[in-house]
């Protein structure tokens, strides 16, 4: 799932320069709104990973 | 003394610190997630860098810099000039009798220098077979994602003067 948004994000960013490139510089405000939320998802799923993680790790070392 | 000797051909801090190179590599769960999260913060950084420096974007100021005489070139003909610095080449082609059309001539994928093909009518980037249409920049065929730059020129008197650079 990470994976997938930091495709998409990557994507994002390269749409972001061409535009800005080629004088369209409206863009540049929603792709980073999106690209924002995008990191935020990313970093609410490190944060469930991490939990887990700790989680399995601690029962591991209690049982 | 034949006891102080190791029987291992291993180096001693690997028999004293006895760790399996599969694990020494391993990467966790955490630690290629934790990668992951930080390429994305990353992105959204250079996203952020791109809104900036849009909201602080100055439009430039391009000089009134004469380029060509009238007449100067024959129809189909092409002149190449500098503009607005001497490192930004362009390219000037007389399209009809009092018709001149002017662009950078930097292609818009990887640099590469474009030429007009007058069989053809178009401007052509030789490197990989990027076309561009003569009448406004726009990409024909190719991988260049953007127009050329066109250069805006005024007649003035007998002169063609360049007066600005637009995307």
């Amino acid at each position: 799932m990470i994976a997938i948004l930091l495709i998409v994000q990557i994507w994002l960013l390269s749409a972001a320069l061409e535009s800005f490139l080629s004088g369209k510089l409206h863009t540049a405000l929603s792709a980073a709104i999106f690209s924002g939320v995008m990191f935020l998802i990313c970093l609410g799923l490190y944060a469930f990973v991490d939990r887990v993680d700790s989680e399995v790790r601690g029962s591991g070392n209690g049982g | 003394m034949n006891w102080l000797r190791r029987g291992s051909s291993e180096p001693l801090w690997k028999e004293e610190f006895s760790v399996r190179t599969a694990d020494e590599r391993y990467v966790t769960r955490r630690q290629l997630t934790k990668f992951l999260v930080l390429t994305s913060l990353g992105m959204f950084v250079g996203n952020i860098w791109i809104l900036i420096r849009s909201i602080f974007y100055k439009a430039p100021i391009y000089p009134h810099q004469p380029v060509a005489q009238l007449g100067e070139i024959p129809v189909g003909g092409v002149k190449l000039f500098s503009y607005p610095t001497k490192e930004d080449h362009c390219i000037m082609i007389r399209t009809a009798e009092d018709e001149y059309v002017s662009y950078s001539q930097k292609c818009t994928h990887l640099s590469c220098a474009v030429y007009y093909s007058q069989a053809e009518n178009r401007l052509e980037c030789p490197c990989h077979k990027g076309f561009f249409s003569i009448k406004d920049g726009a990409v024909l065929q190719g991988p260049p994602s953007r127009p050329l730059p066109r250069i805006v020129l005024e007649a003035r008197g007998e002169q063609l003067v360049a007066i600005e650079v637009k995307a």
